[in-house]
């Protein structure tokens, strides 16, 4: 009897010290690419977030990533590959990995699930996002003063909430300082095809744009405005390198902050599923250093903009805003709701053109 | 300018990498050779030209080397399908996927990176001419050569005894090899002809269209030139003219869009694949008349039992 | 000297063996790749070729990565035997899903026993019908059906694009586009319960089970066969050529069209714009590597999807870019279309003294 207690001491003992080893292992890390990392754009940034975790966990963290992976039937695969391997959290940083996500979240109740741009939850998925119309708000600042011929070009991908928000947004803005500007808004329905983007670009400028924004993933919409000597903004990343002197800020996405909050949560336990949509203020969209290119009152009404958006007394729709059938969206002095903002499938009053479908 | 130069100039830029592919592409059908394998080209031409600019700082080195490593595929696809009598369907498909791959594997260090863009010659005096002059006369070093090619391959197809050996070569193999011609030789010379001609608009893409690199970046360039192809009935006029509507297609349709004019934009890009078929029928429908088209042995392996 | 020299009969020895050296050149290059980029070469092998068959689940994915690639090489098979090139099968995958899909959605929240084998029909149809634009304009114009069908690939695919961002689009979807998820009665039932397998891979096995009897006892396989190596024998011979182009493209269409819609019932469980990602192209290699017989497509998807998983799996634990998977599967293919002469022709020394002119 004895002998048996002291076998299963033993084998306790062995037990918690395996724990005790279990305990020092690294919290896994798992990150789930709709595109190549290399892309310079969106898939870029969620990587340099990837490699933040990295740089303020040190030995404590592992990180892994599966790129290029499709919005279609590979998705939940690789999601629950990533699972089953002992991943602690996963972002899965596309708005197609939604539902797969979900149906894993559902077999892996321990693992955590971070799903961006998503709005569809669980007790074990969170949803993050950004409010990049803020940085739209400002850049579309810049370009109402920035343009010489009053036409701003906009190359955009699909015709989804966040896209249209985004023209909404930098339209409202630019109209503000200068009542004379015109969008000219291109969909190229691509997020990354350099040549076509690079054709819309061209497009844009042969009818006039003096100025260049984007909402798709690659850089040649900046290398062709620097070609054409014209002005343009980054985007997701800093796209300096590809227009050294045409770009004129760039609005950042920067995950790295969130993604290490979120991995400390989960190493402390504390993780809870919620839904955050951060902007400029928690530094989740970040604007690069403007240009010297912009004029000084331009830079500081831009930086004033921007300040005050942390601050908390700018919100980019603020009323009265039309919608652009000419019906009242807004009222005077109203601001938009999220909800309204999370599902914006309208132009506001003067963006010409229709939205595809 | 005036607007209608400046969008015709953007449809030569958009046109130049599939004027190129398809050239290549009509030559090897001209032959009796399927090779489905141009995107996968095209792909390696694009990293082996910004690859080497980058290096070199030197775009004729790029263009070399892109022209070089389209050729280098179009000889794997060659070695199997001439000499190892292997399915040419196949194994185009599979150049494709591993050209995608290796320029993936490759391109990883050149994330990123960007060159300046190759300048265009103004021609002296000529290009100051109006409307025709900035039409005509100030484009790239590679739009004159696509054009020259163009030129060049219509002129050795119908003109000279070597054209006549390849026709015949693509007609019928048969009779080809009994006359005392080396089919596979002649084959091989065409596939790496079109490879690195597919090299090369591969190049265009990531030297002069968007200077930089980004995986698949040639997005399904390689298959409208193979559609080109068709489209063209085989004849190298043709094939220029396709390549241009094609291209014309998709800059109008941006412009289009510019202008706020209301119309879909998958709708559009229908339009061409549409075209072609219809395209397709209209020049297959007279069974003799397509046959003076087609290569009689497109896609036909052959086997020389002396 | 060297030269090929037909053989009187297939070796049949090497019709199967030469699968298995393809992979062991594969291997053999993949060893040589993976020093190169600086992994190491022994366990990436091992990751990517023999990780995955030792475990339930990853078989379990193989089956669901398999389906569609089966399905659809199996109705390809016959037409690239008969020389009817279909390589468009992408297409009518997307026709098929938007077909069955389009009832699904239909028939939203109706339940009954009878909604999936519509919707399978829809799919059936949707392919065979997207399947018979390019038999038509064949038969009718002699236009070339590779390229009919390969043009049709990208207009199916702008099409279900269009779909999802307008009249399909889930009304409670905050406007991103993709449909409703199907409703319960509009699933593939799971096969394997705590995995993704699905009953589809059921009808995958019937395919296969009824192309092998069609081959060896039916007309139709007979007729193919002819027709595929001599198309004047196969006129002699009575068979009329259009209504073997109508029958393959039919076959392949509708298996396609299938296919398409169980991936979308299956795994993906809505209509998503990114639902094709080149299954239909994927299964002309899987045809080939299956030597154009039903036992070998399905060998040759397993072996497919085995390179997909073995790839994603070899991603997650070396980082390896994805790129590999794809230099992999061309490496693949180039061995076993390389050798795969030797099967037909042997390798005979000739003294050069004797070679015949015009050699």
């Amino acid at each position: 009897m004895t002998k048996l207690l002291k076998l299963f001491t033993g084998c306790l003992a062995v037990l918690v010290l395996m724990a005790g080893v279990a305990k020092a292992e690294p919290t896994k890390v798992g990150f789930v690419y709709v595109g190549p990392t290399g892309d310079h754009g969106w898939t870029y940034e969620h990587d340099q977030g990837r490699l933040a975790v990295e740089k303020a966990f040190g030995d404590k963290v592992k990180t892994t990533y599966v790129e290029n992976v499709s919005e279609g039937p590979d998705a939940e695969r690789v999601i629950q590959q990533l699972a089953r391997s002992g991943h602690d959290i996963i972002f899965t940083t596309s708005f197609g990995y939604m539902n797969p996500t979900l149906k894993v979240a559902k077999r892996f109740p321990k693992v955590k699930f971070e799903h961006a741009t998503g709005f569809k939850r669980a007790d074990n998925v969170s949803t993050y996002s950004a409010r990049f119309y803020e940085g739209r708000h400002v850049i579309g600042l810049i370009a109402g003063k920035m343009t010489k011929s009053n036409v701003v070009g906009y190359i955009a991908s699909f015709p989804i909430p966040e896209v249209v928000r985004g023209i909404n947004a930098a339209y409202l803005a630019a109209k503000n300082v200068n009542p004379a500007v015109k969008f000219k808004v291109i969909w190229v329905s691509t997020w990354l095809d350099p040549g076509k983007e690079a054709d819309a670009a061209k497009a844009l400028i042969d009818q006039g744009a003096d100025v260049l924004m984007q909402h798709t993933d690659s850089p040649a919409a900046i290398k062709i405005a620097e070609e054409k000597g014209i002005v343009a903004f980054g985007q997701a990343s800093n796209m300096k390198s590809f227009g050294p002197t045409a770009q004129l800020t760039s609005i950042i996405d920067n995950w790295g902050p969130y993604y290490i909050d979120r991995v400390q949560a989960v190493m402390d336990g504390t993780w809870e599923s919620k839904d955050t949509w951060d902007g400029i203020a928690p530094g989740m969209v970040g604007i690069l250093e403007f240009s010297d290119r912009i004029p000084a009152d331009v830079r500081k009404m831009a930086g004033d903009a921007r300040d005050a958006i942390v601050a908390g007394t700018l919100h980019p729709f603020t009323g009265p805003i039309n919608k652009q059938d000419g019906s009242l969206w807004l009222a005077a002095g109203e601001t938009a709701d999220d909800g309204t903002l999370a599902g914006m499938n309208f132009y506001v009053e003067g963006v010409e053109g229709s939205l595809p479908n | 300018m005036d607007l209608t130069i400046l969008i015709l100039q953007g449809i030569i830029v958009a046109a130049t990498p599939l004027v190129f592919a398809a050239i290549g592409e009509l030559v090897v059908e001209r032959a009796g050779v399927l090779n489905l394998g141009i995107e996968g080209m095209m792909i390696l031409g694009a990293i082996a030209g910004f690859a080497v600019t980058y290096d070199t700082g030197s775009f004729l080195a790029g263009v070399i080397a892109a022209a070089f490593a389209g050729a280098i595929a179009a000889l794997l696809f060659g070695v199997l399908t001439q000499v190892l009598m292997a399915n040419q369907v196949a194994t185009g498909l599979a150049l494709t996927i591993f050209g995608l791959g290796i320029a993936a594997l490759w391109g990883q260090a050149y994330s990123g990176a960007s060159t300046d863009a190759l300048d265009a010659i103004h021609i002296y005096l000529l290009s100051d001419i109006p409307i025709i002059g900035p039409l005509l006369f100030s484009h790239d070093p590679l739009v004159y050569l696509s054009i020259i090619l163009v030129v060049g391959v219509s002129w050795f197809l119908n003109k000279t005894r070597a054209g006549l050996i390849l026709r015949a070569v693509g007609d019928n193999h048969d009779a080809a090899h009994a006359i005392g011609y080396s089919v596979v030789g002649v084959r091989m010379m065409a596939l790496i002809f079109g490879g690195m001609c597919a090299g090369i608009g591969g190049a265009y893409l990531s030297l002069v269209q968007t200077p930089l690199w980004v995986e698949n970046m040639t997005a399904g360039r390689g298959w409208i030139a193979l559609a080109i192809v068709v489209f063209a009935a085989w004849r190298p006029g043709w094939a220029l003219l396709g390549a241009y509507l094609f291209g014309g297609v998709t800059v109008i349709q941006l412009h289009i869009q510019g202008f706020g004019v209301d119309i879909d934009a998958q709708l559009l890009s229908m339009l061409p694949y549409i075209v072609t078929i219809v395209v397709l029928v209209v020049i297959s429908r007279d069974k003799i008349r397509a046959k003076l088209n087609a290569p009689a042995c497109l896609g036909k392996p052959f086997f020389g039992s002396s | 000297m060297y030269r090929l020299e037909p053989r009187k009969e297939i070796s049949y020895l090497l019709l199967y063996l030469t699968p298995v050296f393809a992979i062991v050149l594969t291997i053999l290059a993949g060893l040589v790749l993976f020093t190169l980029i600086g992994k190491p070469p022994l366990q990436a092998i091992s990751i990517i070729f023999f990780e995955p068959l030792g475990d339930l689940y990853a078989v379990s994915e193989m089956l669901v990565k398999a389906t569609p690639l089966i399905l659809i090489a199996i109705g390809l098979s016959f037409g690239f035997r008969a020389g009817v090139w279909n390589i468009g099968a992408e297409g009518q995958f997307v026709a098929g899903a938007i077909a069955g899909g389009s009832v699904a959605l239909g028939l939203y929240e109706v339940e009954g026993f009878w909604v999936l084998p519509l919707m399978c029909l829809a799919g059936i149809l949707g392919g065979m019908a997207w399947a018979a634009i390019p038999a038509f304009l064949r038969t009718r114009f002699n236009a070339n059906e590779i390229l009919v069908s390969l043009m049709l690939t990208y207009v199916a695919i702008l099409i279900l694009s269009l779909l999802v961002h307008g009249p399909l689009m889930d009304p409670d979807g905050m406007n991103f586009p993709e449909s409703r998820i199907f409703h319960d009665a509009a699933v593939v039932p799971i096969l394997i319960e705590g995995t993704r397998a699905h009953v589809g891979f059921l009808a995958a096995l019937v395919a296969v089970a009824a192309a092998w009897f069609v081959l060896s006892r039916h007309i139709f396989g007979f007729q193919t066969k002819v027709m595929g190596s001599s198309p004047r024998a196969a006129r002699f011979g009575g068979f009329i050529e259009n209504k073997i182009i109508w029958k393959c493209l039919m076959l392949s269409g509708g298996l396609a069209g299938l296919a398409g819609l169980i991936e979308t019932a299956g795994p993906v469980g809505q209509l998503v714009p990114s639902l094709p990602v080149g299954y239909g192209f994927t299964a002309i290699i899987v045809v080939f590597l299956g030597r154009l017989n039903p036992v070998g497509i399905l060998l040759a998807g397993f072996v497919m999807a085995l390179t997909y998983i073995g790839g994603e799996t070899a991603q997650i634990e070396l980082n390896l870019p994805k790129a590999v998977t794809g230099v992999f599967q061309g490496m693949f293919l180039f061995f076993l279309l390389g050798i795969d002469v030797f099967t037909k022709y042997r390798l005979r020394h000739i003294k050069p003294s004797k070679t015949v002119a015009g050699e």
